[in-house]
């Protein structure tokens, strides 16, 4: 067996070249000893080996089951009740107001849809508005808004973007708020009302405040002129979107929910990630420690029905929901934490029994030379 | 006032032959010759913006996103936001530009440099001092010695007699020894006389500007009579004045014109196999970005007809724009959307990756060469991955493997052998630095450089050993070496082979110095008598022969035929009464020859005085006979050397360069096939094919090409082939497999014909089943040719190493060209890729920073697809969720900086830093590097299980958050399925996700690395904050819409978990994969890093370093490294020696007959131990060609 490998003491050595020219010592070109230059940083340098892929492996199984556990059963123990109201079957009571529809019509076409709660809600009780096959995240439909608009500009407020358009102008007046987004804004009332045993209908009081990021409403939008501006004087010379019953200056009495920081709109305004979506409504304040906010038995929903959707084969649903740490009713999460961990668990094992049997083997400690 | 333009193409005009007149200016201007100023520089600061821009939008990529950025300015199209493309596009302009500008700065400076060198002009009668790039066609300028040459000059008038100058080319062709240029007597004439000088009005026409170094014609009239001009009379710029005074020369081109820049043709660019396989991808990119974009616009076709048509009412079509024109549009908004798939910063990544790790090479102190201060040089930074895949070495030997240095080693003398080290146990020792030498001072002529261990040798010559004193008198007589003594007791010799030198050398050490010759008599002093031995015959070396004797007679009057020679041949000319003096010797020579040590075998014979007269009288007849003179002469020579005494062997060694043999057999280790390509006789390229371990004695068999013919050759070659392979009859090139090692010696003359079409098939065939080649008698072209071959047949990634002119064509023709540096010339450095001062550092070269720097290459490529594919992919699954609507999936800041400010420094830290095992570890195992010459790590089957990788990676990206977004509020019941805060959830399950898998890539995590690796997600958090901030948006509403989606989205428990969940899954199969291979089919890095992992320690087991020790009967070659017909040289008349210092003497009548004359510029001159005598020498102060200038002066 030769020398396997050329070690001379020489090439790290400190071997001073001095020059030939009288002893004048020339600067070495004898490149520096860093750790950096010479590659030799301190590092560490992990690999897989059974010692650390399995444990992690079981670590994460018996982690994620767990875990998974316990927001599947957050997620179930999340009561939500829905309600589809679109009108599309003729059976439904909304049939009739789905097939009138007209933008123009005066006279607001209403329908009741009555439905039982198994289960009494009890703390506070969202109310969400849901829409399907609405393509809340087209891009032309993303993208037509002015937020300078929207946030109070003046400027804007007179010549919305041209990201508006065809929503931008109406008859030559800017219209406020400009776009397609704004223009669409779902105007459907619905109302709730609990019909007591004693057959008393008592009508549900819907929050319509507190709906809204704190950022939206506080920051990303505001009225023209400010805060206590007359919002009637500063919208002069708009004109209100083409779908809009009202003004954007008219959609609320109080003042601090009108304009552009209306919640309602603030929340339109978000537009959805998927073309099926549901957004937040109202909210249904828990009245006292007692009473379940919403108690078992039937109820009635009073739709006062303005949206289209038939048109796109769209839906229209009503959904109330409790909440709870980890947000609405999604039993994905826990399956799939449940789901990954088990693989996980599993994958330990099988690679547990595969590295006892064969990994032996392949020991690093014999290389074929 | 021509117009620029015109002026321009005035000049391109054709000259045809150049006209002009000495010392008048006004006579040339006209001409509008180049004056000498050069420029290499590209730009000046006006038009370096414009024609840089230019230069850089020609490159495909930049083109690609110039493209892109018109596309985003069409309204209809532009799915993104301008700044996307914009920013990274102005980055990578920026750095390129900057480099160019650094570049461009520094040929700027080299040229003011060279253009403000001062020569000596003659300007109105006088000689001033002016800058090089105010010499114009037609000026006189003298020139002093050690100058560069200024300029193509005409040679009018020297220091030196006879009007010669000498010069060196070694810039021009890399040759070292000098050249001699005589100027015609009629200018010669003129002197240093300025007067005259200025008088001077010689018109010269000659041709025109042109590349050829070794032709010039042209005429010069002067005075009514016209004299012939060639290259003999031209001193070309780039040459050097060597021990020549001063000259005066007349100025023909200058500058741009001169042959040495029209020779600086642009240099051939080469690219790496990562390059082209990278251009393929991308091209494929492309095409699957086309098809993407396909399926996106008729998704968005088919969309447009069944819902989009239904959604006007809240979404109404611009213009009434069809379905067909919507699909159109988001072809090429998706055509945006989509082209990170070909990243931008990749082709600058790269660069800087493959600039990082050539300053590593650079740096590395393990690569420096003490001895001439040369550290390693990267002179192409673009081809660093490649060095881990070479296949094939393509190596010199003379200066590369060897030094060029022989030494007296050993040597038996009557039986008994010296040069080997004893200690008191009787025990061989080996012999290192610190074994005493044998101390020489009893001898005041010795060479002190001369160092020699066995102190029982000078014990021998001191008791007056008859036959010790008959070994080293003969190695005093049997030479053709020069001698010349500048001071008393100073000796200098002139060997024309070193092996002489080495042999005279010793035996001048050891007390019989070899004094001086004349034709008939060389003079030597024995023991400190000077004796005179008269010179009778020299029987010349000649390669048949294979021996030379010398026939003198000693100032007793005795009569001595001396013989050394190849073992075989003088054995066969001994006396019987020798026989066991014969064995002893074999035996001993068998040893050295184990060694690798070259052999002579010498031997004697006393001639009577009546048989010489007699030979001597025969002799002449036949030296002048006409007819088959040489023939006779053999048959003479052979008369006269027989029944010779056997005096000894020597053993010369000659000297490898440090750790040739280690390094050739770790190559051999790395499959690295290592070719020999060399000048060399075949019997010394073949015995230093056996000493540096490249032939082994275990080998089956070394075939030997040597046929004269086309049929003999491919005779041998099938010979070869079938008995290495009995029933090889595929066709069929990739590497087959043999049974056995085998290895092939090419010879000269028969490479020729393998080298043609018909049979360079079957000769590589044979060639790339031996484990190693060496090809002998080989010319610069054939080397070229050689390197070219394999190139062409076997998709093999080659390296040629070498240091001299005759390098410079394989260098160029290889994948990658090494150049010895620090040794003659330059020539080969300068045509090279890489150079280093030592043949050993290649193992380094290639082991280790190759090999690093290919694995970095390619964990940098398969990452940076990965990340860009899975970065893209989302938005194409996106596209079925948003009505194939060209809507991004994330926020336009996140797609603008991810390749450039959160991915970047990641990536780029691990391309710089990482390294499975360490050095040492590389060095202990070559078999790693093994997957480069694959090409395992990437390649189109890695690129696409990258590829496959990123389709799952986004697939789980979008579909969970989708999933787990879906119909999902805040805790407090508000929005958070909104479109902001999915993009800016997607957006960190893939940071998350690619940061991991970096993680998973990287194997050595140095500080530096984790400092980018968190560096990069605490950046990315902060610009998102920032970015989201309300600051932001309140100062640019527009630009900044995604005001507080962090706050609002981050701070949810279900999106932590989403992120978790999702980068656990990108993750998992990956890991689940990764370790199932390594339980179940390791690779070898696999195997090496657990077992470094194992020891425990950074290092691993120091080697035994067990001295190659070869115990074999092979006859080593012997030591003659000869060319024929120096021993006439030696006896005839014309004797060559030094001039007498003063120059007064009556030199100059000599003719210039014998100035041609010189020694082959390689073996001519000889040191004994010290630096090698070829080394550059920056005051040459003889040289070889003085020394022989001729002198007829017959009573020397």
């Amino acid at each position: 067996m030769m020398a396997s490998s050329y070690n001379a003491k020489d090439e790290d050595g400190h071997i001073t070249v001095t020059g030939p020219g009288g002893g004048a010592v020339l600067r070495s070109k004898k490149p520096e000893n860093t750790a950096f230059k010479q590659q030799r940083l301190p590092a560490w340098q992990p690999i897989l080996t059974a010692g650390t892929v399995l444990p992690a492996f079981f670590i994460i199984g018996l982690l994620f089951i767990p875990i998974g556990i316990g927001l599947f059963v957050t997620s179930n123990n999340i009561k939500e009740f829905e309600i589809d109201y679109t009108g599309a079957d003729t059976s439904s009571p909304c049939f009739n107001c789905s097939q009138n529809f007209s933008w123009n019509s005066t006279s607001p076409c209403t329908c009741t849809v009555p439905f039982y709660l198994e289960q009494p809600y009890e703390s506070n009780v969202y109310v969400y508005y849901g829409l399907s096959n609405f393509y809340q995240n087209h891009r032309r439909y993303v993208k037509s808004r002015d937020d300078s608009q929207l946030n109070g500009n003046l400027k804007s407020l007179r010549e919305p973007s041209k990201e508006c358009e065809p929503y931008a102008y109406h008859n030559n007046k800017p219209i406020a708020p400009c776009g397609a987004i704004a223009n669409s804004m779902f105007n459907d009332t619905l109302e709730l009302f609990y019909n007591d045993p004693n057959g008393t209908s008592v009508k549900i009081l819907l929050g319509t405040t507190g709906i809204a990021w704190w950022t939206d409403k506080h920051v990303k939008f505001g009225n023209p002129g400010g805060v206590d501006s007359n919002l009637s004087a500063v919208f002069q010379g708009t004109t209100k979107p083409l779908n809009w019953r009202r003004p954007v200056y008219e959609l609320d009495s109080d003042q601090s929910n009108n304009g552009f920081v209306n919640e309602d709109f603030i929340v339109w305004m978000r537009t959805a990630a998927l073309p099926t979506f549901r957004k937040l409504y109202r909210i249904i304040g828990k009245s006292s420690q007692m009473v379940p906010t919403l108690p078992r038995g039937n109820y009635t929903l009073e739709v006062v029905y303005n949206y289209p959707v038939r048109s796109f084969e769209g839906r229209k649903r009503m959904i109330l929901s409790t909440i709870s740490w980890m947000g609405g009713k999604n039993p994905f999460l826990g399956i799939a934490y449940i789901t990954v961990g088990s693989v996980c668990f599993f994958l330990g094992v099988v690679l547990l029994v595969i590295h006892h049997k064969c990994g032996n083997r392949n020991n690093g400690a014999e290389i074929s030379n | 006032m021509s117009f620029f333009g015109v002026e321009r193409v005035r000049k391109k005009e054709r000259e045809l032959e150049r006209k002009l007149r000495a010392n008048d200016r006004e006579f040339n201007l006209p001409f509008k010759y180049a004056t000498n100023g050069i420029k290499t520089s590209k730009y000046n600061p006006f038009t370096f913006l414009p024609l840089n821009l230019f230069e850089q939008f020609q490159r495909i990529a930049n083109a690609y996103f110039l493209f892109l950025l018109v596309l985003q300015v069409i309204p209809q199209i532009s799915s993104l936001s301008w700044f996307t493309t914009v920013v990274p596009l102005v980055l990578v302009l920026t750095v390129t530009a900057a480099k160019d500008a650094t570049d461009d700065l520094n040929r700027h400076r080299s040229d003011n440099q060279v253009n403000n060198r001062k020569v000596d002009v003659l300007i109105d009668r006088k000689l001033r001092s002016e800058k090089w790039m105010d010499v114009q066609v037609g000026d006189i300028i003298k020139l002093e010695n050690n100058q560069f040459v200024t300029a193509d000059l005409l040679l009018l008038s020297s220091s030196e007699p006879l009007n010669l100058v000498y010069i060196e080319t070694a810039e021009l062709d890399g040759e070292t020894n000098l050249k001699v240029r005589q100027a015609l007597t009629v200018t010669g004439d003129l002197g240093e006389d300025v007067e005259k000088l200025a008088d001077f009005n010689g018109e010269v026409r000659c041709e025109p500007p042109n590349n050829r170094l070794d032709r010039f014609t042209g005429t010069l009239t002067h005075a009514g009579q016209k004299y012939p001009l060639d290259n003999e009379k031209i001193l070309l710029r780039g040459c050097t004045l060597r021990n020549t005074g001063w000259c005066f020369g007349l100025v023909l081109f200058g500058g741009p014109e001169t042959k040495l820049m029209q020779n600086c043709g642009k240099s051939t660019f080469k690219r790496t196999s990562i390059d082209r396989l990278m251009n393929v991808l991308v091209l494929c990119i492309f095409g699957f970005l086309a098809f993407m974009c396909v399926i996106l616009a008729i998704g968005n076709c088919l969309w447009e007809l069944k819902a989009g048509s239904q959604f006007t009412v809240f979404l109404p079509r611009q213009d009434g724009n069809s379905a067909g024109f919507s699909a159109f549009l988001t072809f090429w908004s998706y055509v945006i959307i989509l082209n990170t798939v070909v990243p931008i910063s990749l082709y600058v990544s790269v660069e800087i990756i493959r600039l990082g790790n050539s300053f590593y090479i650079d740096w590395d102190r393990k690569m420096y060469h003490p001895r001439n201060d040369t550290p390693a040089e990267a002179r192409t930074t673009t081809l660093n991955e490649e060095l881990g895949q070479i296949k094939y070495v393509f190596s010199d030997k003379t200066g590369t493997l060897t030094q060029n240095i022989m030494t007296f080693n050993k040597c038996s003398i009557n039986g008994k052998s010296y040069g080997d080290v004893f200690d008191y146990a009787g025990q061989r020792l080996d012999i290192t630095e610190h074994t005493d030498p044998v101390d020489f001072s009893f001898n005041p002529l010795a060479d002190p450089r001369f160092v020699f261990h066995d102190h029982a040798l000078v014990e021998a010559v001191k008791l007056e050993n008859p036959e010790v004193h008959a070994f080293f008198r003969l190695l005093a007589l049997c030479h053709t070496v020069m001698a010349e003594e500048k001071k008393e007791g100073e000796l200098s010799y002139q060997a024309q082979s070193p092996d002489e030198g080495a042999l005279v050398t010793a035996a001048r050490n050891f007390g019989f110095v070899f004094r001086s010759r004349t034709p008939d008599s060389v003079s030597i002093v024995e023991m400190g008598e000077q004796r005179r031995y008269e010179l009778l015959a020299i029987l010349d070396f000649n390669n048949v022969r294979k021996r030379m004797s010398v026939i003198v007679r000693s100032p007793e009057g005795k009569l001595r035929l001396y013989c050394k020679g190849a073992d075989t041949i003088v054995y066969e000319r001994l006396h019987q009464s020798c026989g066991k003096l014969m064995d002893v010797t074999t035996e001993h020579m068998n040893e050295f020859a184990g060694e690798g040590l070259r052999t002579l075998a010498l031997a004697y014979r006393d001639l009577d005085q009546e048989y010489f007269s007699q030979w001597k009288q025969r002799h002449h007849e036949v030296s002048t006979s006409l007819d088959d003179r040489d023939g006779r002469l053999d048959e003479l020579y052979e008369e006269i050397e027989t029944d010779l005494q056997l005096l000894g062997a020597t053993a010369i060694e000659d000297k490898l360069q440090d750790g040739v043999p280690q390094t050739i057999e770790q190559l051999a280790k790395a499959d690295i096939k290592v070719w020999v390509l060399t000048g060399d006789k075949q019997e010394t390229a073949e015995n230093i094919g056996y000493s540096c371990n490249l032939l082994r004695e275990e080998m089956n068999e070394v075939f030997v090409l040597s046929g004269n013919s086309p049929e003999d050759v491919r005779r041998e070659l099938r010979n070869a082939l079938s008995s290495m392979k009995p029933a090889g009859d595929s066709t069929v090139l990739p590497d087959e497999a043999v049974n056995g090692e085998y290895g092939l010696v090419v010879n000269g003359h028969s490479l020729g014909y393998p080298l043609e079409r018909s049979m360079e098939l079957d000769f590589l065939r044979t060639a790339c089943m031996c484990k190693a080649v060496i090809c002998c008698r080989v010319t610069p072209l054939q080397k070229a040719q050689v390197v070219e071959l394999v190139e062409e047949y076997k998709q093999a990634v080659t390296l040629a190493i070498g240091d001299g002119a005759n390098d410079v064509s394989m260098i160029k023709a290889a994948h990658i060209g090494v150049g010895i540096s620090g040794q003659e010339g330059m020539q080969a450095v300068l045509s090279s890729d890489y150079s280093f001062a030592q043949f050993r550092f290649l193992q380094r070269l290639l082991l280790v920073h190759g090999r690093w720097s290919y694995l970095r290459m390619c964990k940098f490529l398969r990452y940076f697809f990965y990340k860009n594919f899975t970065f893209t992919f989302v938005h194409f699954w996106y596209a079925f969720f948003c009505g194939f609507s060209a809507q991004t999936v994330y926020d336009e800041w996140f797609i603008t900086l991810y390749n450039l400010v959160y991915t970047a420094l990641p990536v780029l830290g691990m391309s710089l830093f990482d390294q499975d095992v360490n050095d040492k570890w590389s060095f202990q195992h070559p078999e790693l590097y093994l997957p480069g010459q694959l090409n395992l790590y990437f390649s189109k089957k890695a690129f696409f299980k990258c590829a496959l990788h990123s389709c799952y990676s986004s697939l789980v990206l979008f579909f969970i958050p989708y999933a787990a977004m879906h119909d999902t509020v805040r805790a407090d019941g508000k929005d958070v399925a909104d479109y902001q805060s999915f993009a800016l959830l997607t957006q960190t399950c893939l940071l998350f996700t690619v940061t991991i898998q970096l993680g998973l890539e990287m194997s050595y995590w140095t500080a530096v690395n984790t400092l980018f690796v968190v560096g990069s997600l605490v950046m990315y958090f902060a610009v998102t904050f920032t970015m989201y901030s309300n600051g932001m948006f309140l100062a640019l509403p527009s630009a900044f819409p995604f005001v507080g989606t962090a706050r609002n989205s981050l701070n949810q428990p279900n999106i932590w978990l989403t992120i978790l969940l999702t980068s656990i899954l990108c993750v998992l199969p990956v890991v689940t994969c990764r370790f199932l291979f390594i339980q179940l089919c390791p690779t070898i890095n696999d195997k090496v890093m657990l077992k470094v992992r194992q020891a425990k320690t950074k290092d691993p087991p120091l080697p035994r370093r067990a001295r190659i020790r070869r115990t074999s009967s092979r006859r080593s070659g012997y030591a003659f490294s000869h060319a024929q017909g120096y021993g006439d040289l030696v006896t005839s008349g014309r004797f060559l020696r030094r001039p007498a210092p003063s120059r007064s003497s009556g030199l100059a009548h000599a003719g210039r007959s014998t100035t041609s004359f010189s020694p082959m510029g390689r073996s001519a001159g000889y040191s004994p131990t010290g630096r090698p005598q070829n080394a550059k020498v920056q005051d040459v102060e003889v040289t070889s060609l003085q020394m022989y200038r001729s002198v007829r002066d017959p009573a020397l």
